[in-house]
C-alpha cells in the first residue's frame, strides 16, 4: 500500500515538475509540440492517402523512416557504452551519465518503434504482429526477432532506470543486486539489438549490397560512435543549463569510446570500400552507385560525399588527445560524427541496396515533404519524451524530489 | 485489343487488324473486359471530344462547373439532381429504415478487421470471409461478384515455361494480366515484364528495356519476360514477420491481401522483383472489374497491401490457363501441372534446355526458360 503511495506521489511530483520551469524549457517545449503537430499533419496525410505521398516506390521500397530506424536502434544500443562501465566494470565516473544514456535509449527506442509504424501501410491491422493474438513469424523472419528484441530492450531500459529513481525518490540506496543484474543483461541486449537489426537486410540474398559479413559489425561500431558523440551533445546541453553536475573527466571518458569506435568503423570502411572497388563485380553496383553514380543516376552523391569527409575529420581530430581534450573541439567533433554516421547508416545504406534493382533498373528516391515532416516530427517526439524523462531524473538525482509522506 | 486503356497501348501490330468479335483473349463472347464494340480512329474520338466539351478544354475548376453555357430546361434537369442527391444523403444518415443495411455492413466491417489469417482458416472460415465479401460489395456497389476460395487439389504442382525465341514482346500477356487481376489503373501496375535485349549480347538485364514504346518485334533485338516465379523456397515467404504469404501445397506463392501488414520485407527479399505494393488505393473503372474471383487471386485490393502474380489462381485451380498464357499470341507462355507427366509443361522440361534465373540463389523458381 506504501509502495502505491509513493509511485503516486512520484507521478504527481513528475508532473509537476515537467509542466515547470524556465520560459526557455516553455518555448523549448512549445516549440517541440508544434513540430510535433505538423508531423502528426503529415501523417495524418499519409493514412488518408496511402504511402503514394512518399518518395517510395515498387523498386525502392524503403526510404526514410527506414534509414532513420536503422540508425536510432544503434543509438538506443549505445546506450550500454555508459552502462558497462559504471555497473560491470565499477568504475564511478559514469555515474551520473547513466541515467541520461539510458533515458536516450528509451527515447530512441520509442522513436525506432514509430518510424516503423510510420512505414506500414496497415498501421490498423498492427496487431497481427503481436504474439498469441496475431501470428508471429518467429523464428523465421528477423523482423520478429527485431520486434521482440526491441520492446525488450525497451523494457529493461524503463525498468533499471525507474528502479534506480523510485529508491532515490524515497531517499533509499538502490540495492544493487536488483540493478546490476538487470544491467548486465542490458549490456548484452543492446548488442543484440543492433545486430539483429543489422541481420534483418544481412539475410537477404536479393540485395547483394547488404549480404555482406561485414554489416553487423560495422553497425556495432558506427552504434557505439554515433551514440556516444549524442550522449556527449546531450551532457554538454545538461550541463549548461541545468544544476545536473558532470565532470570533465566523464566526457573525457565518453570520448574514448567515442574515438576507438569510430576509428574502428573507420577501418571496416576502408575493407569494404577494397572489396568493392579493388576486384569489382556486378554486385558492386550499389557501391558503385553510391559513390559515384551510375549510368547518370547520381542522387546520393552530394549525402555520402558529404559524410565520408566529416566522418575522416572527426575520426582524425578526435584521435590527437590534445584536440579531443579540447571540449570546443570535442563538441564539434561529436556533431560532425553524429551527422556523418546519421547519413550513412540511413540513407547511404537503405536506399543504395535497391539501387540498382533486381534485374539492374535504376530508379532513384527523393524524399517528399510529407516524408520529411513525418520524420520531423518523430524527432520531435522523442526531444520531447528525452526532455522529460531527463527533467525529472534530474531533480531526482539533485534530490530535488523527493517523497513526503503526506 | 480495346482502346479503353489507360496504362499503355501498343497496338502496332497484326492484331490491330483484328476484327471486333475476337480479342487476345481468345475468346469471342465477352467477358474479358477487352471486347470493345467499335473501334473509333484518334481523329473522330478528337473531333468527337470537341463536341461535347468544347469549350471546356481550357477551362478548370471553378469554371469548368460554373461557367457552362446551358438552356434553363438543363438546368432545371441538373438542380433537381442535384437536390435529390443532397436529399438522399440527407434521409441515409436520418432514416431509421435504411439502418438494416448499414448495420450489416458495419458488421461485415467489423468481422472482416478482426477476422483470423486465410492460411490457418477451415474450409468453413474460409467461406465465411468468402461471403461476407462479396455482400459487403453487394451492399456497396450494388453488384454482385463471384469468389470463391477453392484449395489447392491433390497431386498438382503448377509449373511455368517460358520460350525466348518465340517472344516478340507484344506485351498482350501484360495487358491481358492487368485485366484479368484488376490490377491498380492509376499506378499503372503490372506483374509481368518484358525486358527487350539485343542480339548478340546474351542476357543484360541491365542494359535492358522493360518499359519500351515503339514498334516490336525490334530490329535487333529478343524480349524475355519476367514475374513472380513461384518458388519453391521462397525468401519472401521466410521473412514476412505474420505469414501473410506462403506457398500453397499446389505451389503458388499467395498473400492474404486482408493479413498483410504492408511492412514491405517480402519486396526488398525478392530476388525477381516479383512484387508489388498499393502505395494509394487501388482503381479499377467498375466496368472492367473482372467479377469472378478468388480471395487469394484477383479479388480487389486495398491500400498499403502487397500483392503480385498467382498465376491466375482464380483459373489455374479451375484446370485453366493463367491469362498470360492464353493472352500471349505467339505461344511463348507454357503452363501445366508438373506432376502431370503428359503435360506439355514435362515435355518442355524433358526435351529442351531450360534454364532458371538467379539459380545460385537457392530460390527454387518453378519458372523456366527456354529456346526452340
Amino acid at each position: 500500500m506504501r509502495r502505491f503511495k509513493v509511485f503516486k506521489g512520484l507521478f504527481v511530483d513528475s508532473f509537476s515538475a515537467v509542466t515547470q520551469g524556465s520560459k526557455r524549457y516553455h518555448i523549448w517545449m512549445g516549440f517541440l509540440t508544434l513540430i510535433m503537430l505538423m508531423g502528426m499533419y503529415c501523417y495524418s496525410l499519409q493514412i488518408e492517402h496511402g504511402l503514394s505521398v512518399t518518395g517510395m516506390s515498387d523498386r525502392v521500397s524503403w526510404g526514410l523512416y527506414i534509414s532513420n530506424f536503422t540508425f536510432l536502434v544503434g543509438v538506443a544500443a549505445a546506450a550500454v557504452m555508459l552502462v558497462m562501465p559504471t555497473y560491470v566494470l565499477k568504475d564511478i565516473d559514469f555515474k551520473q551519465a547513466v541515467l541520461i544514456g539510458e533515458g536516450l535509449a528509451v527515447a530512441a527506442l520509442i522513436m525506432c518503434l514509430a518510424f516503423v509504424v510510420a512505414d506500414m501501410g496497415g498501421p490498423s491491422v498492427l496487431w497481427h504482429m503481436i504474439p498469441g493474438i496475431g501470428v508471429f513469424n518467429f523464428p523465421n523472419s528477423m523482423l520478429t526477432w527485431d520486434v521482440i528484441v526491441l520492446n525488450g530492450y525497451l523494457f529493461i531500459n524503463i525498468s533499471i532506470p525507474f528502479y534506480i529513481l523510485f529508491r532515490r525518490y524515497q531517499g533509499k540506496v538502490p540495492n544493487p543486486k536488483i540493478y546490476v543484474p538487470g544491467a548486465i543483461i542490458s549490456v548484452f541486449w543492446a548488442v543484440g539489438i543492433h545486430l539483429v537489426t543489422a541481420f534483418l537486410y544481412q539475410g537477404l540474398q536479393a540485395r547483394p549490397f547488404w549480404n555482406n559479413a561485414l554489416l553487423g559489425p560495422r553497425f556495432l561500431a558506427s552504434a557505439f560512435a554515433a551514440g556516444p558523440a549524442l550522449i556527449i551533445l546531450v551532457l554538454a546541453v545538461i550541463r549548461g543549463y541545468t544544476e545536473f553536475k558532470i565532470k570533465d573527466k566523464t566526457i573525457k571518458k565518453i570520448s574514448m569510446i567515442v574515438t576507438v569506435a569510430a576509428q574502428i568503423n573507420l577501418i571496416m570502411l576502408v575493407s569494404e570500400l577494397f572489396k568493392e572497388f579493388y576486384a569489382p563485380t556486378h554486385h558492386s553496383e550499389s557501391a558503385y552507385y553510391l559513390f559515384f553514380g551510375l549510368h547518370g543516376k547520381d542522387a546520393l552523391l552530394p549525402w555520402i560525399w558529404t559524410a565520408i569527409p566529416l566522418n575522416v575529420l572527426a575520426t582524425v581530430l578526435l584521435t590527437f588527445g590534445k584536440l579531443r581534450n579540447n571540449l570546443k573541439v570535442l563538441y564539434f567533433c561529436c556533431f560532425i560524427l553524429f551527422i556523418a554516421i546519421w547519413i550513412e547508416k540511413g540513407f547511404g545504406l537503405i536506399v543504395p541496396g535497391f539501387i540498382p534493382g533486381p534485374y539492374g533498373k535504376i530508379t532513384e528516391y527523393i524524399p517528399t515533404g510529407i516524408e520529411i515532416g513525418v520524420t520531423i516530427g518523430i524527432w520531435a517526439l522523442g526531444a520531447f519524451i528525452f526532455t522529460i524523462l531527463a527533467k525529472t531524473a534530474i531533480k531526482i538525482e539533485t534530490g530535488k524530489l523527493r517523497f513526503k509522506a503526506r | 485489343m480495346s482502346d479503353n486503356k489507360q496504362w499503355f497501348s501498343l497496338n502496332l501490330n497484326s492484331i490491330k487488324k483484328k476484327s471486333s468479335g475476337s480479342c487476345s483473349c481468345g475468346k469471342t463472347s465477352g467477358g474479358c473486359g477487352s471486347h470493345s464494340k467499335d473501334q473509333i480512329s484518334d481523329e473522330e474520338f478528337d473531333t468527337a471530344v470537341d463536341a461535347t466539351i468544347g469549350s471546356e478544354r481550357k477551362k478548370d475548376g471553378f469554371d469548368q462547373v460554373f461557367d457552362v453555357q446551358m438552356d434553363r430546361r438543363t438546368a432545371f434537369r441538373k438542380l433537381t439532381a442535384s437536390l435529390l442527391i443532397g436529399a438522399g444523403a440527407v434521409s441515409t444518415s436520418c432514416s431509421v429504415t435504411t439502418g438494416e443495411d448499414s448495420k450489416e455492413k458495419a458488421q461485415i466491417d467489423w468481422e472482416e478487421q478482426f477476422k483470423g489469417n486465410y492460411k490457418l482458416m477451415t474450409d468453413a472460415e474460409k467461406k465465411g470471409t468468402v461471403d461476407r465479401l462479396v455482400r459487403s460489395y453487394q451492399l456497396r456497389t450494388g453488384k454482385t461478384i463471384h469468389m470463391t476460395s477453392e484449395n489447392a487439389e491433390e497431386d498438382v504442382l503448377f509449373g511455368y515455361a517460358f520460350n525466348i525465341s518465340k517472344c516478340q514482346g507484344y506485351m498482350d500477356c501484360v495487358n491481358a494480366c492487368i485485366e484479368e487481376n484488376n490490377q491498380d489503373r492509376n499506378s499503372q501496375m503490372q506483374y509481368i515484364r518484358i525486358h527487350e535485349m539485343k542480339d548478340g549480347e546474351g542476357f543484360k538485364f541491365d542494359e535492358a528495356d522493360d518499359n519500351y514504346y515503339h514498334e516490336v518485334p525490334a530490329e535487333g533485338h529478343f524480349y524475355m519476360g519476367t514475374q513472380c516465379f513461384h518458388c519453391d523456397n521462397p525468401p519472401c515467404v521466410e521473412v514476412c514477420p505474420v505469414q501473410a504469404t506462403w506457398r500453397e501445397k499446389d505451389g503458388l506463392v499467395v498473400i492474404d491481401y486482408d493479413w498483410c501488414v504492408g511492412c514491405r520485407y517480402c519486396m526488398a527479399a525478392c530476388p525477381y522483383d516479383g512484387r508489388r505494393f498499393n502505395w494509394s488505393t487501388p482503381e479499377v473503372p467498375e466496368k472492367e472489374i473482372n467479377k469472378n474471383q478468388h480471395y487469394l487471386g484477383n479479388r480487389m485490393r486495398k491500400k498499403g497491401v502487397m500483392e503480385k502474380c498467382t498465376f491466375c489462381v482464380q483459373r489455374s485451380r479451375k484446370g485453366q490457363n493463367p491469362a498470360c498464357v492464353d493472352a500471349c499470341p505467339t505461344g511463348a507462355r507454357i503452363f501445366g501441372n508438373l506432376l502431370d507427366p503428359n503435360s506439355t509443361i514435362r515435355w518442355v522440361l524433358e526435351n529442351k534446355k531450360v534454364f532458371r534465373l538467379k539459380e545460385d540463389l537457392g530460390t527454387e523458381p518453378k519458372f523456366w526458360y527456354f529456346m526452340d
